[in-house]
């Protein structure tokens, strides 16, 4: 069989389908393939144990582009809320907790110093005026540098001016903080261990990064952009499980028109004189199609969809040597009863928790990364949804989901050999805070980033398909000569994660390169 | 004989120091620069402490003073030598090496037994890291652009750094960007796949900075060693004859050659502020010099956090210098030896004999390193830069004796233990270096005839660098260009009119290098409107 569409998209992810639908509704034949039975990529739920869904990966709305759920009328598709604007809690051994109000808004909890309050203040406030700066050039298409094109330096000049324009005193402190380390940043101005550890985290999460690492307050102020951006709620939790978000972008995209086919796994891109002109799936089956779009990781779509024997020497070597080595596992856990972590009351129990004691706590956690060993008490990011959303549990269980950091893709000894026992001590972990978790556990998952490598395919099992660090950034992600959406292949385009402006579930990357593909076939 | 009045008084004897009211002198100003110690030198310092061998206690190789300065100076008609020296080796604990020869077909050979890609890598790395050298170098002897500010010499000096920036054309600019914020290990991984050779060139990147090679930023400082060169030949290393102390010694007399006097045994109590500007100096022995220009060598925790009263700062100045990132992370041994050491892994016949040494041969050696350092102790695997200037300068030490400078990375400034280092800590800190030099060396431990341990806490007693860091603040993005040493006063001027900063904590930073001073001595002669004796690199 054989079949002819004017755009393939590789991954039905939540940016595979982004882009797959912004095609589709501009009226291009639009066919989104996936790998798995179903369609989700990291924005997946699955069923652990009966009546008992966990997302699989990811675990909140983070930073969705308002823009994208505007465009694809995501909420006419079904995706509803069942919590939003989530404050953060960030656990206390001894139950002293902090409360942090989302976006950095509002502080409360335990006794924090008077100094600490207004010190935080002003930190948050000014952190935010830095992250609206940046927030401008997520939707655009990176520049290329010295290329001379009016639209490149524009964008240029248009970052130089918003910087600028925070005025002289925020400016210099801009430049002075933007790629120091978020350790520093906060030290300097806050007393308060656990706080200072709560804004840490976010600067480091699913990074190969300590709070030490120079370069860790450039993905915190990213972070910030969603909320900076005028977002009602950056962190938010689907109604239904985060695989709710791709079941509405799917629907989406079915309503423009475009094509969906599941358990397609693509083989390679099919390359004829330097331009992409379909693709080939593992059953031999060619797609013809005018445009390929990959939202899988660049590292895999460039030297296994393409080959190296397509692409210059540099390219490819560049490709290789994208930074992606994953940092971060998933625990889900089915539980028969609720958890309930000391110190908090019912509704904070339904908020994002956090277990991070303090910097120097994550940076021993860290030190054990760095060397392939699992950490004793890594930082964990902690959300029970069914609290919110009790449809994904049986009645009276609930569904537990942990981020876990700082857990190395190759351990040393090999994951069989240590799986079992770092499961047990990262339940272990929990008991300590919500004492009795460990007898309520009906099922568990743990996905290493090894084994996210296996299920999804990312190279190196890294969440954001590349490090999100300044050498990896704009114009840099995932490198040079690729960072503009379009590549040296005409016609193949990356649509992912890997792509500007990165990862967390935004969508921003597949809504910047299908307007990429139509203005390069001429059409807006 | 010392006037009561001049035209400008310079805090410090350093080379920074030094160079400064070099310049100063030549454009016929009257310059006095005032020193604590007995001695001159600062950091470039060398003093016999066993009779017979000369100990260069702190900056041990020089590479980094400009060239410019050297000739502007006439260091060499006042007694500067330079003796190149090159090559080294790092020592593996399994017997095996790797010699890194000057000899580039030599170089290349060695590469080529541990890596035959590495071999190849390695002229690809050569070529872009000296890529990165040419783009910086003339960046060093210019005042860095205000980022913020409309006036036109910064709208100038903006330009220039952007017109270099954008002549790189698209693909290196973009590298160069990488460079600016990768990792040394990282930068290094695109090269070589030898965990040994990563680990022998990352060294370059960790020496004085308290990060660890994993830590991005660490490519830079790296380049901030390579920047320098000798005679001309770029990135070369080479020994002052007579010990670093030689430099000082040098610029000393250039100085005096033009009239201006140094004093030494004069300890800076404050600077005396009038009607807010700068008015001279109190000395500890309670003397006033009075000068309306008054230039610190100091770095700049120790100018305005204990030489000045805070009641003469802005407030918000103040906190910007507290938060200035100034860790110390560096020891020093300097051994007298009664024979030479032997290190029987490498032949001895081979030219890296003569080389430095390293003990560290896997990245995970020196990251495990800086780990012991966040945690408040000293390495127990330290990165160990050995090396024996005897072999080169006969005059360091009595004949067929030798003289031995050993650089250790990791040290804290203060033990987590809560041990002073003025005790047994110190010693212990120096059994770990003399243990692990001795494990290459058989007969090493039975020539020592006396060996002096510096800790950063050392190094802050004697020389006055804070916490005893050997760059007068870290060399990370957030305190380099228009940041260092605080945002909006990376000129050299201060908040108070007439009082400056030439050491290391402005830009461009650390390194026998002069550069900050000689920047500080032309905003110092603008100001003065006075003849100008300091060019701008690139014009």
């Amino acid at each position: 069989m054989s079949s002819s569409f004017d755009a393939v998209v590789i991954g039905a992810g939540h940016n595979g389908l982004v882009a797959g639908t912004y095609l589709a509704k501009a009226g291009r034949k639009v066919l989104v393939l996936e790998a798995c039975g179903s369609p989700g990529g990291a924005a997946a739920s699955e069923e652990i144990a009966p009546g008992y869904q966990v997302p699989t990966y990811a675990h909140l709305l983070f930073n969705l582009d308002p823009v994208v759920v505007r465009d694809l009328r995501l909420e006419r598709h079904g995706l509803r809320y069942a919590k939003g604007a989530m404050a953060t809690a960030a656990l206390d051994r001894d139950g002293r907790h902090l409360i942090i109000g989302e976006g950095l808004e509002g502080l409360g909890g335990r006794g924090i110093a008077a100094t600490d309050l207004s010190a935080w203040s002003d930190m948050s406030a000014r952190l935010r005026r830095f992250a609206v700066t940046l927030a401008a050039f997520l939707a655009k298409t990176p520049p290329r540098l010295g290329s001379g094109g009016w639209d490149e330096n524009r964008t240029l000049l248009e970052l130089g001016w918003k910087i600028r324009r925070l005025g002289r005193d925020d400016m210099r402190e801009f430049l002075r903080v933007v790629l120091s380390n978020v350790a520093d940043l906060v030290e300097d101005e806050l007393e308060d261990p656990l706080l200072q550890a709560a804004i840490a985290f976010d600067a480091v999460l699913g990074g190969w990064t300590g709070p030490r690492s120079p370069g860790t307050v450039l993905p915190l102020l990213y972070r910030l952009t969603g909320d900076s951006a005028g977002l009602p709620a950056a962190r938010r939790l689907p109604q239904g499980g985060v695989g709710a978000l791709t079941q509405a972008m799917a629907g989406a995209l079915r309503e423009a028109g475009g094509s969906l086919r599941c358990d397609a796994r693509v083989a390679r891109v099919r390359v004829e004189g330097d331009r992409a002109t379909g693709v080939v799936l593992e059953d031999g089956e060619t797609i013809a199609a005018g445009s390929v779009l990959s939202s899988i990781d660049p590292k895999r779509a460039f030297l296994e969809l393409i080959g190296p024997h397509h692409l210059d020497a540099e390219f490819a070597q560049r490709a290789n040597q994208i930074r992606m080595k994953g940092a971060t596992a998933k625990l889900n856990l089915a539980l028969s009863a609720p958890p309930l972590f000391s110190g908090l009351d019912t509704t904070q129990q339904a908020e994002r928790l956090l277990i991070a004691p303090s910097i120097d706590d994550m940076e021993v956690a860290f030190n054990a990364l760095k060397y392939g060993e699992l950490p004793q008490t890594p930082p964990m990011e902690i959300v029970v949804p069914s609290l919110a959303d009790p449809s994904i549990a049986p009645d009276g269980g609930h569904v537990l989901s942990a981020v876990v950091q700082y857990v190395p893709f190759a351990v040393k000894g090999g994951w069989d050999a240590v799986r079992e026992d770092f499961q047990t001590s990262l339940i272990a972990q929990l008991e300590a805070y919500a004492p009795g978790l460990k007898d309520s556990v009906v099922a568990a998952q743990l996905l290493t980033p090894a084994d996210i490598e296996e299920r999804l395919g990312t190279s190196g099992g890294h969440w954001h398909h590349g490090e999100l660090a300044a050498d990896q950034m704009l114009m840099l992600r995932p490198f040079q000569g690729a960072a503009q959406y379009a590549t040296p292949i005409d016609g193949f385009y990356l649509c992912g994660a890997g792509a500007h402006p990165g990862g967390d579930l935004m969508g921003t990357a597949g809504r910047n390169a299908a307007r990429r593909v139509l203005r390069r076939e001429g059409t807006t | 004989m010392t006037r009561d009045r001049y035209d400008a008084i310079v805090i410090g004897s350093g080379h920074n120091g030094l160079t400064n009211a070099c310049y100063l002198a030549r454009a016929g100003l009257s310059v006095l620069v005032v020193e604590r110690n007995d001695y001159i030198g600062g950091a470039a310092v060398s003093r016999e402490l066993q009779p017979g061998w000369t100990y260069t206690n702190c900056s041990y190789v020089c590479s980094l003073l400009r060239p410019e300065i050297i000739r502007d100076l006439e260091l060499s008609k006042y007694g500067l030598q330079v003796i190149p020296y090159g090559g080294g080796a790092t020592l593996m604990r399994s017997g095996d090496s790797f010699s890194a020869y000057t000899d580039h077909y030599a170089y290349r050979r060695e590469l080529a037994r541990h890596s035959a890609k590495d071999a190849d890598a390695y002229e690809r790395y050569s070529v872009d890291v000296m890529r990165q050298c040419r783009f910086i170098r003339p960046l060093l002897l210019r005042m860095p652009p205000d980022p913020t500010s409309f006036k036109p010499r910064d709208l100038g000096e903006l330009l220039f750094l952007g017109k270099r920036f954008w002549d790189l054309g698209e693909r290196d600019m973009c590298e160069t960007l990488r460079f600016w914020t990768l990792s040394i290990a990282d930068y290094l991984d695109q090269y070589f796949e030898s965990d040994v050779v990563k680990a022998h060139l990352a060294g370059s990147g960790i020496i004085g900075t308290a990060l660890g090679p994993y830590s991005p930023g660490t490519a830079y400082v790296l380049l901030h060693h390579y920047m320098g060169e000798v005679d001309g030949s770029a990135g070369s290393w080479g020994f002052s004859r007579g010990g670093m102390g030689a430099i000082t010694r040098a610029m000393t007399r250039s100085l005096e050659a033009s009239g201006g006097e140094v004093l030494t045994g004069s300890g800076v109590d404050r600077v005396l502020v009038e009607e807010g500007r700068a008015a001279g100096v109190v000395l500890a022995n309670g003397n006033v010099h009075r000068a309306r220009t008054v230039i610190s060598g100091m770095d700049v925790k120790r100018t305005f956090l204990e030489a000045m009263e805070a009641q003469d700062l802005p407030g918000e100045f103040l906190d910007q210098v507290r938060r200035f990132k100034i860790r110390g992370s560096s020891g020093k041994l300097n051994i007298a030896l009664d024979g030479l050491p032997e290190f029987p892994q490498i032949d001895s016949d081979s030219a890296v004999q003569y080389g430095e040494k390293h003990f560290t041969e896997t990245m995970e050696d020196l990251e495990r390193a800086y780990d012991d350092w966040k945690a408040g102790t000293w390495s127990r695997w330290p990165y160990v830069d050995m090396l024996i200037p005897s072999q080169f300068d006969p005059t360091v030490a009595p004949p067929g004796k030798h003289m031995m400078t050993a650089f250790i990375q990791y040290a804290p400034p203060t033990l987590k233990s809560g041990e002073p280092w003025d005790g047994p800590a110190r010693e212990a800190f120096g059994k770990t270096v003399i243990d692990q030099i001795a494990t290459f060396s058989p007969n090493f431990k039975d020539l020592i005839v006396h060996a002096e341990v510096r800790s950063p806490w050392d190094l802050e007693q004697e020389v006055g660098l804070t916490e005893g860091n050997i760059f007068q603040g870290e060399l990370t993005f957030d305190q380099l260009l228009f940041n260092r040493p605080v945002p909006g006063y990376a000129q050299y001027r201060t908040p108070v009119p007439g009082l400056y900063l030439c050491g290391s904590s402005a830009h461009p930073g650390g390194g026998v290098m002069g550069a900050p001073g000689a920047n500080a001595a032309r905003e110092v002669l603008r100001d003065l409107r006075a003849p100008q004796t300091v060019r701008e690199m690139g014009r």
